[in-house]
């Protein structure tokens, strides 16, 4: 009922399973300092995460994937809902069992020139989580583990010494894929990772990221607002509005057959690299709205160009099952 | 790309020449012109005032009122004070004083200062509220009423604890320290607001970096630049903030010559004696300029972004 997917139709072990996932930071001010709003950046997101998949997690600016992200490795203390992983409850975790789940699940950022410490050479960024964590004994397996993830994604042994400021930024980029690679984890959180590189540079980052799942059997929530990217990689696409997931799908079926008018108007932006193809475009009025005062309702009917009142402002449409393959929306109106 | 799990056993990897980071620094601090001149200028005025005494034999209490405020000359190349006594002599003596008060008060206001304001910084909330309040008290504190309180108070007790000399440095420099370390917290606490939402810092904790580690290894070394110029003004300030107490009675008894201390006596005399309050006057200035240097050239050595 609460719009987990049913992985009965699913191929695949559920890795992750998130619950009515919310998050809302609180805002401060007035005479006495006290809560005067409240931010809700996630609202009760949940999907399932299968082991070996790519889900990518799409929206505008602010609708909440990175804090979504950050929640899933508790970078970020969500306000509420539940986080499993491999049948582990992620947000009742204590110290010891956090900091093994640290080696299970990693991060790697959009920007990947605050995403390195600029005082750390290379080895001791990539060379910390082994040390954290005494993965290797020796000093000498410290430096080979470090020089065997250097070359993983593609960098060499020459590198170690050097500081990040002496790279590129499709190279921070694979230093920062080499940190997050060091403990070995499962599933990892690609926060907009190419977002900041050049067109060229990102097939490459991208083609190394495939590269590692089927090498290493690594699980991916590609953060991104880039469809086309998204389309590329992903098993299986969320779409986000203002906190919430408004349509899940897998990427075959959300490119072919949207279903949420949001969707829709997402997919029509998309570029299309032929000057002489035509297609309706369906352009949106207005701004998102703030999510510190979020319209009632469907949270998107504010700039629905199908939308039925009163219906659509009274009631808030749940995630539910839409088509084969598990595809899901919450929209009064489709599906 | 080469295969990692396949590399062949003979096949070695070509290591890199390990360097250790303490040579890349120095090398790249000797790059700094001006910061390795002020080294050796510092490291001559440390060596002098520190063996001058054995080769400067005049007694620096001698005097003589036939050489009353007379101006440099070979018998007194510093000229004498008002009493005939040798400023060459005084400022030797003075200069250990004042160079250790200086650098001594300086550790004191930057280590009080970076722990307050590290754990102010790193904390939200009540902690936080507590210490900035904490430091706007100190800030807000009248200085001078609760010195002389202070002083009368611990004086005579550390006196007879560390000897007259000893307790009364061991006070000035708490003292200089405990009234000088609100900047420096403000300044490190600022900056560890901005770099614990660095994204490298959230790379540490995803990594399970402890909040000591990430402090240690990832906040604290980034707010290194601003703090090392708080530190070089801040040895400055405590040699002239002694000289005040001296001034005022509260710091060194009036026959250890500090250089403050000669400053302060040598006030009346400027228009016919000005020799006497230009030697102890240049000797701080020197000092504040080659601290202020080295600073400057420690910064960019630790500082990997710079290029030099």
């Amino acid at each position: 009922m609460s719009g987990v997917p049913d992985t009965a139709r699913t191929p695949g072990q559920p890795l992750m399973r998130i619950k009515d996932l919310a998050k809302t930071f609180s805002l401060k001010g007035g005479l006495f300092g006290g809560e005067t709003d409240r931010v809700h950046a996630v609202d009760g997101v949940s999907f399932d995460l299968i082991k070996g998949e790519t889900l990518g997690l799409v929206g505008e600016s602010g609708c909440g994937k990175s804090t979504t992200g950050r929640c899933l490795l508790r970078l970020i203390e969500p306000s509420a809902g539940e986080v499993w992983f491999e049948g582990r409850d992620v947000l009742r975790m204590g110290g010891r069992e956090l900091a093994a789940l640290r080696r299970d699940m990693q991060i790697i950022f959009q920007d990947p020139f605050a995403s390195l410490n600029p005082r750390m050479t290379v080895g001791a960024i990539i060379g910390e989580a082994l040390i954290i964590h005494g993965l290797t004994p020796t000093k000498r397996a410290f430096e080979d583990r470090i020089i065997e993830l250097l070359e993983t994604v593609g960098l060499g042994a020459d590198h170690v010494r050097r500081y990040p400021h002496e790279f590129s930024g499709g190279q921070r980029q694979r230093i920062g894929i080499a940190r997050a690679l060091a403990v070995s984890p499962k599933l990892i959180v690609c926060d907009e990772p190419v977002s900041a590189l050049d067109v060229s540079i990102q097939a490459q980052v991208i083609n190394l990221l495939e590269d590692l799942q089927t090498k290493f059997g690594l699980t991916y929530i590609f953060i991104a607002h880039d469809l086309s990217v998204v389309e590329h990689i992903s098993t299986r696409v969320a779409v986000m509005y203002l906190g919430r997931i408004v349509e899940i799908a897998t990427a075959r079926d959300l490119y072919t057959q949207p279903l949420h008018p949001y969707t829709e108007a997402l997919l029509s932006a998309v570029p299309i690299p032929d000057p002489t193809a035509k297609r309706q475009r369906i352009p949106l009025t207005g701004d998102v709205p703030s999510p510190i005062r979020r319209p009632t309702g469907c949270h998107f009917h504010t700039r629905c160009p199908i939308r039925k009142m009163p219906l659509c402002a009274s009631e808030d449409p749940k995630l539910k099952p839409a088509g084969p393959n598990g595809h899901m929306v919450a929209c009064h109106l489709r599906g | 790309m080469v295969g990692s799990t396949l590399a062949s056993p003979t096949a070695e990897i070509a290591r890199p020449q390990p360097v250790s980071l303490a040579y890349e620094a120095w090398r790249r601090f000797r790059r700094h012109r001006l910061a390795v001149v002020s080294s050796v200028v510092l490291l001559a005025i440390i060596l002098a005032v520190l063996l001058g005494p054995t080769f400067w034999t005049v007694p620096i209490n001698e005097i003589d009122f036939t050489a009353r405020l007379k101006a440099p000359s070979a018998k007194h190349p510093l000229g004498t004070d008002d009493l005939g006594q040798d400023l060459l002599a005084r400022m030797l003596y003075g200069g250990r004083i004042s160079l250790a008060v200086g650098l001594a008060a300086m550790v004191v206001a930057i280590l009080v200062g970076t722990v307050v304001g590290a754990i102010a910084g790193m904390s939200r909330g009540s902690i936080d509220a507590a210490l900035m309040w904490v430091t706007d008290l100190f800030l807000a504190l009248p200085q001078l009423p609760l010195l002389l309180l202070i002083i009368y108070l611990f004086r005579d007790s550390l006196k007879s604890i560390a000897g007259p000399e000893a307790g009364i440095f061991i006070l000035i420099v708490a003292i200089i320290g405990g009234f000088r370390w609100m900047p420096a917290a403000r300044l490190v606490r600022a900056q560890f607001f901005s770099l614990r939402e660095k994204e490298f810092v959230e790379a540490a904790r995803a990594l399970g970096a402890s909040t000591t580690r990430q402090v240690v290894r990832h906040i604290l070394p980034n707010s290194f630049g601003p703090l090392v110029v708080a530190a070089t003004i801040d040895v400055a300030a405590a040699i002239v903030f002694e000289s005040t107490l001296s001034f005022l009675g509260l710091g060194f008894p009036p026959d250890i010559p500090t250089w403050g201390r000669l400053l302060f006596d040598a006030k009346d005399y400027l228009d016919i004696a000005p020799h006497w309050a230009l030697f102890p006057g240049a000797a701080i200035f020197v000092v504040v300029l080659t601290i202020s240097f080295i600073g400057d050239g420690l910064r960019d050595a630790l500082d990997p972004r710079k290029v030099i």
